[in-house]
This record gives C-alpha cells, sequence and structure tokens, in this order.
C-alpha cells in the first residue's frame, strides 16, 4: 500500500529516518556482522587480532556433543511448553468468549502472568516447586525422592516449563480471546439458527476462523521460548544439573562470558539466527496465505 | 447466550475457575510466603494463613538487595525504552510513508529485518558495541584509510572511543534498535486520509508542521498502546542488564533477584526472596491493570 499524496523534500523525509538508521547500523548489523566475523575466526590467546579459521567452529560445534545435547534440550522445552500454553490459552480464550457471567474478571484476571519478567516469576515457582520447602515438599513427604529438579533433569526441565507455559498461557490468552471476538457474532447466531450446538459451532466455525493465530502464535511460542526462557533457567536451575537444561542461549552466554569463548559463542548465535530466520520466514508464508476455509 | 446448555455452562464455570486459579495462585502463594518467618516459610505444607511479619521481611528484601535504587535504574530504563520507541518509530514510520526518496524501499527492508533477530541471539558481539559505540566507525575509516588520511593531513591519530557499559543510553539504546514499533506507526499512517495531507499542503503547512500539528495527535492512542507495551517489556528485560552493568550502580530490580535466592547450605531464606519477588513483580503488575486496555491493543497491534 502507497500514500497518494507525499511530500516533495525528500531530504527531509530522509533525516526523520537518520535517527533509526544509526541506532540499528550501530546495534544490529555491526554487532550481526561481528557475530559472522567471530564465527569465521579465531581469536588468539595473547591477543594480535583474529586468525581466518573458515568453518572450522562451526565444525567443532557441531561434533560436540554438549551442543546436541543443548539442541535436544531446547526443543524439547520449545515442544512441550508450546503445546502447553497454547493449549491452556485455546481453552480459556473459548470458554471466556462464550460470555456467561464472570467472564469480565476472567478478561482481566487472565492475561496478568505476562506481566511478569519472566526471573520473577521464576523465583517464585523456585520456591513453590522447591523440594524441601513450598509445596511439592509435600509429594515428597509421601513419596521421597519423587521430585527434586537439584537432582534429577527431568525434573527441573518440568519446572522451567512451568514457569515458561504459565507466562505465556496469559499471552496466548490475549490472541486467541481477540481472535474469538473478532467473528461476527452473526455467523455464530446463523449456526445456531440451523440447529449447531455449541461445540459443532466452535469445531466447524470459531476454529477454522483463527487458524492464522494458531500458526502465528505456534511461532512466537517456539521464537519466544529460545530468548525469554533464558531468565527462567538462570534463575530456576543455571543450566543444571548435568546440563539438562543448558537451553542455547543459556549455553551462548555461558560459553562467551563465562567461558570467553567469543568464537565458539558466535558460530552457535549464527546457527539460532538460522533457525529464527527460518521459522519467521515460515511465519509469513502462513500470513500470506491466511490459513481461512472460506 | 443464544440456547440453554445448563450442563456446558457449568463445566464453564469450573473450567474457568480453575484457570483462574491457575493464574493467581502464584501471586497468592508469593504474598503469603512472604508474611511468614524462617520457620513458618519452611514448614511442610505450608500454611496458607498469612504470617504477621510481611512488613519485616518486605523491610529486608529491600536493603538485602538494595532495592531503592535498583527499582530506580529499572523505572528509567524503562521510560527511557518506551520514549525512545514512542519518538524514534514515529519518525521513521514519517518517513517512509509520505516521502519518495531514492533508496526508500532499502530502507524498509533494512529497517523491518531487525525484526527477525532480537537481542538474545546476537548478545556477545552487542556487548563488543556497546563497550565501545564508536568501533564501528573506527573500524570504516582504518578499513577505508580515512584515519590514515586525517592523521596525514591534520597530525591526529584517530582513536574514537565511547564506552557504554554501566550507564544508562548503554541499557537503553540498543534495546530501541528494532522495528517494532515502525510498523505499528506505518500500518496506522496507511490509514490516515489523504484528504487530510492534501487540506494541510493546501495551507501551506510543510512536512514538519503536518507531522507535529496533525499526524501526532492523531496518533494518540496508538503512543499509549506502543508506550505501555514497551515500559513492560523494557522493565522485564534480563539478560542485557544483567551483562552490561557488571558494576551494581546501573543494576535492574529484575537482575537483582539472584541475590536473592537462597543459596545451597545457607539458611533457606524463602520469605525473604519472596518479598523481594513480591516487590518486583508489583510495578509490570500494576502498569497491566491499570493500562489493561492500552497494553492488550499495543501487544496485538505491535506483533501483527
Amino acid at each position: 500500500m502507497e500514500k497518494r499524496v507525499t511530500f516533495s523534500k525528500w531530504t527531509i523525509g530522509i533525516l526523520f529516518a537518520v535517527p533509526q538508521l544509526f541506532l540499528i547500523f550501530t546495534f544490529f548489523y555491526w554487532p550481526a556482522g561481528q557475530a559472522v566475523y567471530w564465527s569465521l575466526t579465531l581469536q588468539q590467546p595473547w591477543g594480535g587480532g583474529n586468525i581466518w579459521v573458515g568453518l572450522d567452529n562451526f565444525r567443532s560445534i557441531l561434533s560436540n556433543a554438549d551442543y546436541w545435547n543443548s539442541i535436544t534440550a531446547s526443543l524439547i522445552f520449545a515442544g512441550i511448553s508450546t503445546g502447553l500454553a497454547m493449549f491452556i490459552a485455546l481453552v480459556l480464550a473459548a470458554l471466556t468468549d462464550r460470555q456467561l457471567a464472570g467472564s469480565r474478571l476472567y478478561r482481566v484476571v487472565l492475561i496478568w502472568p505476562y506481566g511478569i519478567a519472566a526471573p520473577a516469576l521464576a523465583l517464585a515457582f523456585r520456591f513453590i516447586l522447591a523440594p524441601e520447602a513450598g509445596f511439592m515438599a509435600v509429594v515428597n513427604q509421601f513419596w521421597p525422592g519423587f521430585w527434586d529438579p537439584g537432582l534429577d533433569g527431568a525434573d527441573a526441565m518440568a519446572s522451567i516449563i512451568i514457569a515458561f507455559s504459565w507466562k505465556y498461557v496469559g499471552y496466548n490468552f490475549i490472541f486467541f480471546l481477540a481472535a474469538f471476538q473478532a467473528i461476527p457474532r452473526s455467523q455464530i447466531e446463523a449456526a445456531a439458527m440451523d440447529g449447531s450446538g455449541v461445540i459443532r459451532r466452535f469445531w466447524d466455525i470459531q476454529f477454522p476462523l483463527i487458524t492464522p493465530t494458531i500458526f502465528f502464535l505456534l511461532v512466537i511460542n517456539i521464537t519466544e521460548s529460545f530468548q525469554d526462557s533464558f531468565g527462567i533457567v538462570d534463575i530456576m536451575t543455571s543450566g543444571g544439573p548435568a546440563n539438562a537444561t543448558n537451553l542455547m542461549v543459556y549455553k551462548i552466554y555461558s560459553d562467551g562470558f563465562k567461558g570467553l569463548d567469543y568464537s565458539g559463542a558466535a558460530a552457535q548465535s549464527i546457527i539460532l539466527m538460522l533457525l529464527i530466520i527460518v521459522l519467521t520466514i515460515f511465519q509469513f508464508r502462513f500470513i500470506e496465505r491466511r490459513v481461512h476455509y472460506r | 447466550m443464544v440456547e440453554r446448555t445448563p450442563f456446558l455452562n457449568f463445566f464453564t464455570h469450573i473450567i474457568l475457575f480453575a484457570g483462574f486459579v491457575f493464574c493467581v495462585a502464584p501471586f497468592v502463594i508469593v504474598a503469603i510466603a512472604a508474611s511468614h518467618n524462617l520457620k513458618d516459610v519452611n514448614d511442610v505444607p505450608m500454611s496458607l494463613l498469612p504470617g504477621s511479619d510481611f512488613w519485616v521481611n518486605i523491610k529486608t528484601a529491600w536493603t538485602t538487595a538494595d532495592l531503592g535504587p535498583k527499582l530506580l535504574n529499572s523505572f528509567i530504563m524503562a521510560a527511557g525504552v518506551a520514549a525512545g520507541k514512542v519518538i524514534i518509530s514515529a519518525l521513521t514510520a514519517f518517513s517512509i510513508v509520505y516521502f519518495r526518496y531514492p533508496g526508500r524501499t532499502l530502507i524498509f527492508w533494512l529497517i523491518f529485518i531487525t525484526l527477525m533477530l532480537p537481542l538474545e541471539v546476537r548478545i556477545v558481539p552487542t556487548y563488543a558495541v556497546v563497550a565501545n559505540v564508536l568501533e564501528p566507525y573506527q573500524t570504516i575509516m582504518d578499513v577505508t584509510g580515512l584515519s590514515w588520511l586525517i592523521e596525514k593531513v591534520s597530525g591526529v591519530h584517530v582513536a574514537l572511543n565511547l564506552g557504554m557499559l554501566n550507564s544508562y543510553p548503554g541499557l537503553i539504546l540498543p534495546l530501541i534498535a528494532t522495528a517494532t514499533g515502525t510498523f505499528l506507526y506505518r500500518q496506522f499512517f496507511l490509514t490516515v486520509p489523504d484528504e487530510l495531507t492534501e487540506a494541510a499542503r493546501m495551507d501551506a503547512a510543510g512536512p514538519l508542521r503536518f507531522f507535529i500539528d496533525i499526524l501526532l495527535p492523531l496518533s494518540r492512542n496508538n503512543m499509549a498502546a506502543l508506550g505501555t507495551i514497551m515500559f513492560l517489556w523494557a522493565w522485564n528485560q534480563y539478560l542485557w542488564p544483567l551483562l552490561i552493568t557488571t558494576d551494581q550502580s546501573h543494576a535492574t530490580a529484575v537482575t537483582e533477584l539472584k541475590q536473592l535466592i537462597p543459596n545451597v547450605g545457607g539458611a533457606p531464606e524463602w520469605h525473604i526472596a519472596m518479598a523481594g519477588t513480591l516487590i518486583v513483580m508489583l510495578p509490570p503488575l500494576i502498569v497491566v491493570v491499570l493500562m489493561q486496555r492500552w497494553f492488550v491493543r499495543g501487544l496485538i497491534a505491535t506483533e501483527k
């Protein structure tokens, strides 16, 4: 879409864009380019510039079992938490959209979790799920050793999934509810006149009409599970026990800043960037097409 | 609504109430745990009746994590990011929508691409840039031979250096350098009727006047929505402040939470940790509750 009427003094026009261009050049394009450069070179241990090593950094990362472990952990985390957060939010939004008594209250409260900082809710859940105090301790009294995120990798993964899903239920709820409310009431009423029940109407009218939102949220949830998980992992598990929750962004951070392996961290960043770009392109294709059944 | 469905309504209420409990319980548990003393908070199961030490714990958490200045830092960062986004995105969108100049499509795409890569994935090199913000320009001048030329001509050795670690600009600027708000404005500007522009031009208003007197007042709703969402987003940032605030004076409230995690082997001071969590949770929660309309609108508009 283009404007028909524009201003002719285009030098002024460019000036308006200059601050943004400076910012994205300095803090976006330069660092992104730098990451590519670092990923292809190796820093000399005693200074003196970088030496070109081609794809060696990628080779050493891709042959590292720790890295594959981190990818697997990230994918498990992304898959389960996205599924949980989206399913719960979809059910809650569909039911809230029925507009029974009290639905206004739910519309307000169910979005609260998304406002909370990931590390803050992580600390809250670390207490709630702590094996010796809090609430899982009760379960541990009946089955000693049943739950210990400090020692058991699966328990630790479950804790970060619970914390992340809690936050993103709020996020997904906002989008699902908006999508449901965008469906014209008259369509649903017409279907009701034809004798279809609530569940039939959901599957035949509402669900097809919100498929674009589902695809959109699917991609956003997966990309956010790569990024927004950092605070949760750092506060709840620090990547442990035994690297069970060492997700990709957390590994980039610990390799780059704790291990000072800039080249390795940069190569990992590039792989993560590619992954996110692929996901984003995938999303744009779907948004272009609008997966409706019209 | 359309028909009587008593069973379904019953289940709807039950499930929605369960969802309500699911969303609110963590807040309630944190608040209750923050009111217990050391012994009660570690009781199994912890009593759900509030204890009497609430204010004592809040005070302890406040001093342990030094939350006063940290909350101020968080506030400055969040307000700075929100204001910067609201202003810079408006300028850029105005330039892209209302002018025709060579390279406009290129600029559009350069900005659009920044949506794809969040700060978290390019964290290491961004950190290096912030350590010396002028490094990109220095490198360009070195490579093009410009600094050599300047040194020959004027005898001045060019060494640009501007560190932004442990500073508010270092906290704020990299968080502004994405396209989120620009597209929100762009979509809105495209819906502003052309007749308004024509009328303004007929009254001899230049682009600047049109922008300030007509376009900005019309975008008030968008500004509120974008400002709210950006404030919350910046307040909740963790990885970036954690990296670049190497000394305590510029740390934010969210990064300070780490100080409150009970150490293994130490006293499990969960009551203090939960009091601190409550303090850090509260400001964004208040913003969400008070600005609910703008929050929802901004979220839906910026992401799509």
